[in-house]
C-alpha cells in the first residue's frame, strides 16, 4: 500500500516540475540564440573549479565556507535522496547497503553533514533576521524576496531535522543490524524513544521524503531556482577577458554596407530586428540563464561603486527585474505597453554603471552583468538617441575630430612639446 | 611613422599614444616619460602622431557601436597601411579594445600594456634604475580596472615599483578586489548621475587609509580622477600621484 502511495505522489510531483520545467523552457525559447564556442574542456574544468570547488564564493572565507560545506553536504545527501526514491518505489530498506563499506563511507559522511549543513543554515537564518547585513537589503528586495529567501533556508533546515531523525530511528530500529554508520545521529540515540521507534521512523522517512518533493516544486518560482541552474550557467561562462564587449554583427553589416562602393546594394534585405536589448525578448538565453541562477546575494551589488556611492544603480537588481518581467510576460502572453528598459530599468541605473566589472568577478556563479547593462546602453542610444548630453557631444568631437574631447587631430603631437 | 615609412624603416613598435596621452595636460607629461623611457632603451618604435585617432572605445562603452565600429575600421586600416604587428599602448581602454575587441573587426596585433613592458625593460636589464630613489617612501598601487579585472594583469606594474627599494603598501581593496576610480564606462565625459558620494572621494579615501606618500597609476582617466580626489580632500602636500613610467624616468642610471 504504501509503495501504491508513493508512486503515485513521485508521479503528481515529477508531473508538476515537468510543468513547471515546460514554462520556463517557453520562457527561454523568446529569448536570442547565441552561437556556442565549444571549448568543453575548459568549461568543464571551469565548472569543477567554480562550482564543485566553490572558488569564488570563498573569496569571502568565511560566510564562503560555510555555504562550500553546505553545497558538498548536498552533494552527499543526494545520493541518500535517490535512495529514498528507489526505497519508496520498491518497498526495500536502504536499497544501497549493499555496497558495504562505501555505504559506510557515505552514510557517515551524510550524517556528519546533515549536522553541519543544520547548523550552516542556522547561521544563515540568523544572519538574515537577527544581523543586519548591508547586502541583504535593496530597492530590488521586497518583502516577497525576504519571505522567499526564509522559506528556501526553512526547508533545508526541516530537511536536515527529518533526516537526523531518520538516521536516529535507524540505529535504535535496527540496533547491531543497523545498515550504514551513523557516528553522530549515533551519539542521540539515548535521547530517543525506543517504544515508537518503529512508528517514528516511518514519520521521519515520509517527512524527509515529502519535503524533498515540496522544495523541488517550490524551487522553480523561488530565487532558490540556483540549486538547479548554477552548474549549467557556470559551464555556460563568459570564458573571454571580462572587459570584453562584443561586437555587435548587425551593426557591423550595416557598417560594411556604408563603407562599399555601393551602399544600396542589399537594402532589398529586411530591416534586422532592434538594436540592443530593450525587452526580455532582446536578451539572450544565457542572459535569461543568469536571471534564474541568481540567488540575489548582493554580492556584486555590495561591490558596485556606483552602488557604494550611494547611486541608483545595482547590478543585482537587472537580474531580479528579468525574471519578473520575464514572468508578468508569460502571463499575459502578448504585447503590452510595457518595457524592461524604462519600466523596470531607467535609464539613469543604466548610465550610472562604470564597467569595471566587479560584479562580475565576484558573482560566484559567473553572471556577467556589465554586458548586459551595456546592450541596454545600446538600445537607449541606436534606437532612441537617448544619450545623456554631455555623451553626445562626446560622440560629436569624435566623429568630427578623432578624440573624445574638442581638440584638433593637428596638435597630437604638443606633447613632444612639453 | 609616416616618415620613418618615407625612409623604408619598419620599426618594431607602434607605441599608441592615445587621446588621453595626446591632449590631457597631466597626462602629457607621463607620455613624455614613457617615450623618454624608449629612447633610452634604444627601443625601436614610432607614433602615429596625428594620424592617430580614438579607437571607439568611449562611444562603445556608452553604447555607440556605430561609432565604435567606423573609427575602428579607420584605425585597422591605418595599422594596415604601416604594416603594424606590435602596439605598445599606456592606456589600459586603449589597450583593452585593440587586443580584444579588433580582432572581431579583421585587426589581429600584438599588443602590450607599458607596465608589461616597463617589466620587461627592468627584468632584461635595458634600463637601469636608482634603486634607492624612494627610500623612506611608502608607495601604493591603483589597479586599473581594465588593466587588472579586464585583462588579468596584477603582477607587472607591481613588480615595476618593486624594482625600487620601497615600502610597498596594498590598499585594502586591491587586485581582483579593486575598487573603479569612477571613470570607466565613459563616465570619464559626463556628470556622475546622482548619489551620496563621488566614486574618486571613495577610492581616494582608501589609498588616504593606506598611508602612503606615493600612490601610482598605470592608467589616465585614474590619474584624473585620482588626482582630483587628491585635491578635493586637501593632501595635495602629504600624497602624490605619479604613473609608474615617471616614477622610472624620473630615477633611471644613465
Amino acid at each position: 500500500m504504501d509503495q501504491i502511495i508513493f508512486i503515485v505522489i513521485l508521479f503528481i510531483t515529477t508531473a508538476a516540475l515537468l510543468y513547471s520545467f515546460w514554462k520556463i523552457k517557453s520562457n527561454f525559447d523568446k529569448t536570442k540564440s547565441t552561437a556556442f564556442d565549444g571549448q568543453i574542456g575548459k568549461r568543464t574544468k571551469l565548472t569543477f573549479q567554480v562550482a564543485f570547488g566553490q572558488s569564488k564564493i570563498l573569496r569571502k572565507p568565511l560566510v564562503g565556507l560555510m555555504h562550500a560545506l553546505v553545497f558538498w553536504g548536498f552533494m552527499v545527501i543526494t545520493i541518500g535522496s535517490l535512495e529514498i526514491i528507489i526505497d519508496g518505489i520498491s518497498g526495500s530498506h536502504r536499497i544501497f547497503g549493499t555496497w558495504g563499506i562505501v555505504y559506510d563511507v557515505i552514510s557517515a559522511s551524510g550524517d556528519l553533514f546533515a549536522f553541519i549543513v543544520l547548523f550552516g543554515i542556522i547561521a544563515f537564518l540568523f544572519r538574515r533576521l537577527v544581523m543586519h547585513i548591508n547586502r541583504f537589503k535593496g530597492i530590488e528586495l521586497g518583502k516577497k524576496n525576504k519571505t522567499d529567501a526564509n522559506i528556501a533556508l526553512t526547508f533545508i533546515m526541516l530537511l536536515m531535522l527529518s533526516l537526523i531523525g531518520l538516521n536516529v530511528y535507524e540505529v535504535v530500529l535496527m540496533g547491531d543490524k543497523t545498515i550504514g554508520t551513523y557516528p553522530v545521529s549515533g551519539l542521540l540515540v539515548n535521547w530517543a524513544s525506543p517504544v515508537h521507534a518503529a512508528g517514528l521512523y516511518h514519520f521521519f522517512w515520509w517527512m524527509h521524503i515529502l519535503l524533498i518533493f515540496v522544495f523541488a516544486n517550490y524551487l522553480p518560482y523561488s530565487k532558490h531556482f540556483h540549486v538547479f541552474m548554477s552548474l549549467p550557467n557556470v559551464f555556460f561562462s563568459n570564458l573571454k577577458p571580462l572587459t570584453q564587449l562584443p561586437l555587435m554583427p548587425e551593426v557591423k553589416k550595416e557598417v560594411d554596407l556604408m563603407m562599399s562602393d555601393n551602399p544600396y546594394a542589399d537594402s532589398t534585405e529586411p530591416a534586422s530586428s532592434r538594436f540592443g536589448v530593450k525587452d526580455v525578448e532582446d536578451i539572450t538565453w544565457k542572459n535569461y540563464m543568469d536571471a534564474l541562477t541568481c540567488t540575489q546575494c548582493g554580492r556584486c551589488t555590495e561591490v558596485c561603486p556606483a552602488n557604494i556611492t550611494g547611486k541608483l544603480l545595482s547590478p543585482r537588481k537587472i537580474f531580479v527585474d528579468i525574471r519578473q518581467r520575464m514572468d508578468e510576460k508569460a502571463g499575459i502572453n502578448k504585447e503590452d505597453a510595457k518595457a524592461l528598459v524604462g519600466d523596470y530599468i531607467t535609464p539613469e541605473e543604466l548610465w550610472a554603471c562604470t564597467s569595471c566589472n566587479a560584479c562580475a568577478q565576484e558573482c560566484p556563479l559567473n553572471i556577467s552583468h556589465p554586458n548586459l547593462i551595456m546592450d541596454m546602453r545600446r538600445y537607449l542610444v541606436l534606437e532612441e538617441g537617448q544619450a545623456p548630453e554631455e555623451l553626445n557631444a562626446m560622440f560629436a568631437n569624435i566623429e568630427n575630430n578623432g578624440a573624445p574631447w574638442k581638440y584638433s587631430p593637428e596638435d597630437r603631437l604638443k606633447w613632444t612639446e612639453g | 611613422m609616416a616618415d620613418l615609412k618615407a625612409k623604408g624603416h619598419q620599426p618594431e613598435y607602434l607605441f599608441w599614444v592615445g587621446c588621453a596621452g595626446a591632449f590631457d595636460k597631466r597626462y602629457q607629461k607621463v607620455t613624455r616619460a614613457f617615450a623618454q623611457i624608449l629612447n633610452k632603451a634604444n627601443i625601436d618604435y614610432a607614433v602615429l602622431g596625428t594620424e592617430e585617432t580614438c579607437t571607439g572605445d568611449p562611444a562603445k562603452r556608452a553604447g555607440n557601436e556605430m561609432l565604435f565600429q567606423m573609427q575602428a575600421m579607420q584605425v585597422i586600416e591605418t595599422f594596415n597601411t604601416y604594416q603594424v604587428q606590435k602596439i605598445i599602448c599606456t592606456c589600459p581602454h586603449c589597450f583593452n579594445i585593440i587586443k580584444n575587441e579588433y580582432p572581431e573587426l579583421g585587426g589581429h596585433y600584438e599588443v602590450m600594456h607599458y607596465s608589461s613592458f616597463l617589466q620587461h625593460l627592468i627584468d632584461s636589464g635595458r634600463i637601469k634604475i636608482k634603486k634607492d630613489a624612494f627610500v623612506n617612501k611608502k608607495i601604493t598601487f591603483h589597479d586599473p580596472c581594465y588593466l587588472g579585472r579586464g585583462n588579468g594583469i596584477y603582477e607587472a606594474p607591481r613588480k615595476v615599483i618593486n624594482a625600487f627599494d620601497v615600502d610597498y603598501t596594498e590598499l585594502k581593496r586591491a587586485k581582483s578586489f579593486s575598487l573603479c576610480c569612477g571613470a570607466g564606462g565613459a563616465q570619464m565625459f559626463k556628470e556622475a548621475e546622482k548619489g551620496n558620494k563621488e566614486v574618486f572621494e571613495e577610492r581616494t579615501e582608501d589609498v588616504l587609509a593606506s598611508g602612503a606618500d606615493i600612490v601610482a597609476t598605470a592608467c589616465p582617466f585614474c590619474m584624473t580622477m585620482l588626482s582630483d580626489g587628491i585635491k578635493y580632500k586637501n593632501k595635495e602636500d602629504s600624497l602624490v600621484n605619479m604613473d609608474l613610467a615617471e616614477l622610472i624616468e624620473q630615477n633611471m642610471d644613465t
